[in-house]
C-alpha cells in the first residue's frame, strides 16, 4: 500500500500537465485512505476518502478550468539545487527516525500516555462506543471548536479573495445564464439515482457517529460533495436555485455558533465552558445531548463553508465565461 | 530489531521529500499546492502509524476487544484533514486571483513581470 503511495508521488512528479496531475492526486487520496484502514483509522479514513478523492480534486479541475491545464517546463539546471536540499534533508530525517519507538509496539510514549484514559474511562464517562467520537466532541472540544472556526474563516477568506468587484463581499452566482454545454444525459440520470443516497448517507453518518465511524466532519463533506456533483452536472444556475447562496452563506455561521451556544448553554448551568455533564440531570444524558449538538453544529458549518467555496470558484468561471 | 519496524516512517519521509520536491523545483502554481497536499498527507501518515498498536482494533468500544489503537491520533488527523482542504481552498483562491492580476501562473513570468513593473 505504501509503496503504491510513493509510486504515485513519483509519477506526480514525472507528468506534466495539471490534469493528469490532479486524477493522480484523486487517486492519492483513495489509497491513502485505503491505508488508514489497515492502520485501524476508520473515522481518519473516511474523511480522507471524501476530501482527498473527492472534494480536493474537484476544487482543484475548477481552478485548473478558470487559469488554464499547461504547465512550463522546468529549467534542467535549475532541478540541482532542489534535488541536493532534498536529499540531505531527507537523509537527516531518516537518521531521525532511528530513535523512533519501533512501529506498533504497544509501550511506546504516545500509547501509554493519556490513550489509556480515554480507552478504559469514556465507556463509562461518556457512555458511547465510538472513542474517537467522545474525544473528539467532548473531552478536546475546545481544539475543534478552534478548528471548526479555522475552517469557517477560510470560507470566508476564499469569498473575500474570488467576490467579483461591487457585489459587497458575497460570491453570489450571476443570473442564470443559457448553457451551452451539451448536457451529459447518461451522467445526469445516473446521478440522479446517486445523489440521494449520497444525501442519506450523509445523514447516516452524522446521527450514527457516536456508534459507528461517521461524525459531523465525515458527514459535512459528504452532503458538500453531492451537492457539488449535481452542480457539476446540472450546471451552476439550476444548483444556485435549489440551495441560493446566501442561504449557504447563512449555514455556514449558524454551524459555528450552534456549537459556540452549546458552550454557553453549559456555562450557563454553572459547568465548564463545553462541559455537556451540566445539560441535563444525568451526566451521562447531558454528554449525549451535547455531542449530538456539536456534532450537528459541526456537520452543518462544514457542509456549508464547502459548498460556498464550490459557489465561489464555480461563480468565478462563470463570470469569466460570459 | 528488524528493518521492517522502521518502514512506515521512512515511507513518510520519502513522500514529504517527494512533495517538498514538487513545491521548490515546480514553477506552477497549482503543481506546488498539489505538492503541499502530498507533504500534509505525509505528516497524517506519521500520525496514524504512531497510534497504531501491533493486533489492535480499531477504537470502537465493543465487548470481548482489549487491545485498541490510540484514537488520539485519529482525532487530531481527521479534523486536519478537513482544515487543510479549507486552507488548501484559500492557496487555490489566491492562484485565481494572481491569474486575474499577472495572466499566468507560473512564478518566472510572475517574477519577471514584478522586475519590471
Amino acid at each position: 500500500m505504501l509503496c503504491l503511495l510513493v509510486a504515485t508521488a513519483i509519477a506526480l512528479i514525472a507528468v506534466r500537465g495539471l490534469l493528469a496531475s490532479i486524477m493522480l492526486t484523486s487517486v492519492y487520496g483513495l489509497l491513502s485512505a485505503s491505508f488508514f484502514v489497515t492502520m485501524d483509522a476508520v473515522d481518519v479514513a473516511f474523511t480522507e476518502a471524501a476530501v482527498g478523492a473527492g472534494v480536493s480534486p474537484l476544487l482543484l479541475l475548477l481552478t485548473v478550468a478558470i487559469v488554464g491545464r499547461r504547465e512550463a517546463a522546468s529549467n534542467a539546471r535549475r532541478l540541482v539545487v532542489p534535488l541536493l536540499l532534498v536529499t540531505v534533508t531527507g537523509a537527516l530525517l531518516i537518521i531521525g527516525t532511528l530513535d523512533m519507538p519501533s512501529f506498533g509496539s504497544p509501550d511506546a510514549p504516545a500509547q501509554t500516555h493519556v490513550a489509556p484514559r480515554y480507552l478504559q474511562q469514556s465507556g463509562d464517562e461518556i457512555g458511547i462506543p465510538n472513542v474517537v467520537t467522545s474525544v473528539l466532541a467532548s473531552y478536546r472540544a475546545y481544539d475543534t471548536l478552534g478548528e471548526v472556526l479555522v475552517i469557517f474563516t477560510a470560507g470566508v477568506a476564499v469569498l473575500l479573495a474570488l467576490a467579483p468587484a461591487g457585489q459587497g463581499g458575497s460570491a453570489r452566482a450571476e443570473p442564470p445564464a443559457p448553457e451551452h454545454l451539451a448536457p451529459h444525459t447518461i451522467l445526469q440520470v445516473v446521478s440522479k439515482l446517486l445523489i440521494p443516497f449520497m444525501l442519506l448517507f450523509a445523514f447516516y453518518v452524522q446521527f450514527h457517529g457516536e456508534y459507528g465511524p461517521g461524525g459531523g466532519f465525515q458527514a459535512g463533506v459528504i452532503f458538500a460533495s453531492g451537492i457539488i456533483l449535481y452542480g457539476l452536472l446540472y450546471g451552476l444556475p439550476t444548483v444556485c436555485r435549489v440551495i441560493p447562496p446566501p442561504v449557504v452563506e447563512v449555514l455556514a455561521a449558524v454551524g459555528a455558533l450552534i456549537y459556540g451556544l452549546t458552550g454557553v448553554l453549559s456555562l450557563l448551568a454553572g459547568k465548564n465552558f463545553l462541559d455537556y455533564s451540566a445539560l441535563a440531570a444525568d451526566p451521562v444524558t447531558g454528554q449525549h445531548i451535547g455531542i449530538i449538538a456539536i456534532e450537528l453544529g459541526v456537520g452543518i458549518a462544514v457542509a456549508a463553508v464547502i459548498i460556498t467555496i464550490y459557489y465561489a470558484f464555480a461563480g468565478r468561471l462563470h463570470t469569466r465565461e460570459d | 530489531m528488524d528493518v521492517f519496524s522502521y518502514f512506515n516512517y521512512w515511507v513518510v519521509v520519502v513522500l514529504m521529500m517527494l512533495g517538498f520536491f514538487i513545491v521548490i523545483a515546480r514553477g506552477n502554481l497549482v503543481k506546488k499546492l498539489i505538492g503541499l497536499n502530498i507533504f500534509q498527507t505525509s505528516v497524517f501518515i506519521l500520525y496514524i502509524s504512531a497510534g497504531k498498536v501491533m493486533g489492535g482494533a480499531a477504537p470502537i468500544l465493543a465487548d470481548g476487544v482489549e487491545l485498541y489503537s490510540n484514537p488520539l491520533p485519529h482525532v487530531l488527523i481527521l479534523t486536519a484533514i478537513v482544515v487543510g482542504i479549507a486552507t488548501t481552498s484559500v492557496g487555490l483562491a489566491l492562484v485565481v486571483r494572481i491569474h486575474a492580476a499577472y495572466g499566468t501562473v507560473e512564478e518566472a513570468d510572475i517574477l519577471e513581470q514584478d522586475a519590471t513593473c
